[in-house]
């Protein structure tokens, strides 16, 4: 046959596409239940990561069965409602009307008493940025902290996922003298804010860290009525 | 007509790419990567070693293929080698290594796009038998390997002080902390592993004449 023929080629280039997309098709699919336990598992070791404590894959799920003693939904009124708080997805949870959001709530039991879970969920620079974060009972100072990333640039905005950068949250306050919301503001070398509300920002990762400061102050304000309420 | 397996000629394969072929300071294909993972090691690391593998397996297999391969859409049917390979490993890496799945997130659809990889497979696995072909793919993987890691090393180390996100200069020697000593913010930031770059080109020239063009 001649291999510069068009029947050749058009030939050629089915069948390649067809057995490509058979086998992608068929690994995609053999792998995927052991793909969804692993964001799963993922996701309750964050929620743990988030009230400092340590996990691996193999024992999150026990210890998250042990410590997370409540988990459940609100709205943007803080009243409970309906709803599956685990599997809540933000992404879509945010694409609602305000009144109709679910926002889940985790009720996690370490020895300095219940500490408040709340999931967070932003824009980065070049993909999504989402995270936990835990509150102690006055529903203002924070206990600790854990952020993750799709792809922010590994050693610029990818920093925001480390240790380093979590651990400045912890004992911040939310809210000022007078009550009102100020949330964190991740700053810039030399940027002027309260200390109580300031983490320093990453050296080159300056979108990421505004899209996280502002993932912050959007994320809380939905959360504002229920964190009131919660306090009184 | 066979010759052994680790002739003299196949050994340079895997031994002219690291100096005076070496894909990123003669060839200078592959440079958007390398600047972009290494501003400290361990992303470095990761990503030569996946690039190693997607270059080695898409060399073999375009070389089986090479003779039926129809001349038009060659390019096509390597991307299509290429992303194929990569989304199998990026699957396979998600359901039993989760961890390095993560790490790898970005580098990912950068593999893709690696200007190293289609380059060997049009120069070198569409006329070359797979064994061979194999080879090269190793050898422009380490050449590849080498610089990255050499200007990760160094912008990981003058940058933020530390090695494999492990600190080797002292806090002490910080000016935060009473010292004298500063890490250099620019070593963080793109330009200065283009500059990097440039000065391993500059030594690796002037130690190796051959290179230079008149």
């Amino acid at each position: 046959m001649n291999r510069n023929g068009n029947t050749y080629t058009v030939l050629y280039a089915a069948i390649m596409v067809v057995l490509v997309a058979a086998i992608l098709a068929s690994v995609a699919m053999a792998l995927k239940p052991q793909q969804v336990r692993n964001i799963e598992v993922e996701k309750k070791q964050s929620i743990l990561a988030s009230v400092n404590i340590a996990s691996t894959p193999a024992d999150a799920e026990k210890i998250y069965a042990e410590k997370i003693v409540n988990e459940y939904v609100v709205n943007v009124s803080g009243e409970k409602v309906e709803g599956d708080a685990f599997n809540t997805d933000l992404k879509r949870e945010y694409a609602k009307p305000v009144e109709e959001m679910h926002l889940p709530v985790f009720e996690c039991q370490t020895e300095q008493g219940i500490k408040y879970v709340l999931p967070l969920r932003g824009a980065g620079l070049w993909g999504p940025i989402w995270g936990f974060v835990a509150l102690d009972e006055d529903m203002n100072t924070i206990y600790g902290a854990n952020f993750d990333h799709q792809g922010e640039t590994p050693g610029l905005g990818a920093e925001i996922s480390t240790p380093v950068f979590e651990k400045q949250f912890i004992g911040k306050k939310l809210f000022d003298n007078k009550g009102q919301l100020v949330s964190i503001i991740v700053a810039k070398v030399g940027q002027d804010a309260p200390a109580d509300h300031k983490v320093d920002g990453i050296s080159g990762g300056t979108i990421t860290s505004k899209g996280l400061e502002q993932m912050l102050l959007d994320d809380f304000a939905r959360y504002e009525e229920f964190l009131k309420k919660k306090k009184s | 007509m066979s010759e052994p397996l680790f002739s003299k000629k196949n050994l340079k394969l895997l031994s002219d790419p690291l100096n005076s072929s070496n894909p990123i300071t003669v060839q200078v294909l592959g440079i958007c990567s390398a600047l972009a993972v290494t501003a400290q090691l361990k992303p470095a690391v990761v990503m030569s070693i996946s690039v190693t593998i997607v270059l080695a397996f898409a060399n073999v297999i375009i070389s089986l293929l090479r003779n039926t391969i129809p001349n038009r859409i060659r390019i096509i049917v390597q991307l299509v080698v290429i992303a194929s390979l990569v989304i199998l490993v990026d699957q396979i890496l998600k359901a039993y290594v989760y961890d390095v799945s993560k790490q790898l997130s970005v580098f990912v659809g950068l593999i893709i796009t690696n200007c190293i990889i289609m380059g060997r497979l049009e120069a070198f696995a569409l006329g070359n038998r797979p064994w061979q072909s194999f080879l090269d793919g190793i050898g422009n993987g380490a050449g590849y390997a080498v610089i990255l890691i050499i200007v990760g090393f160094f912008r990981e180390l003058l940058g933020s002080g530390s090695v494999f996100g492990f600190q080797v200069i002292p806090d002490s020697w910080y000016i935060t902390n009473g010292g004298f000593y500063a890490n250099n913010g620019m070593m963080i930031l793109p330009p200065m592993a283009l500059i990097t770059v440039g000065i391993i080109i500059w030594v690796q020239r002037s130690r190796n004449r051959k290179l230079i063009e008149n």
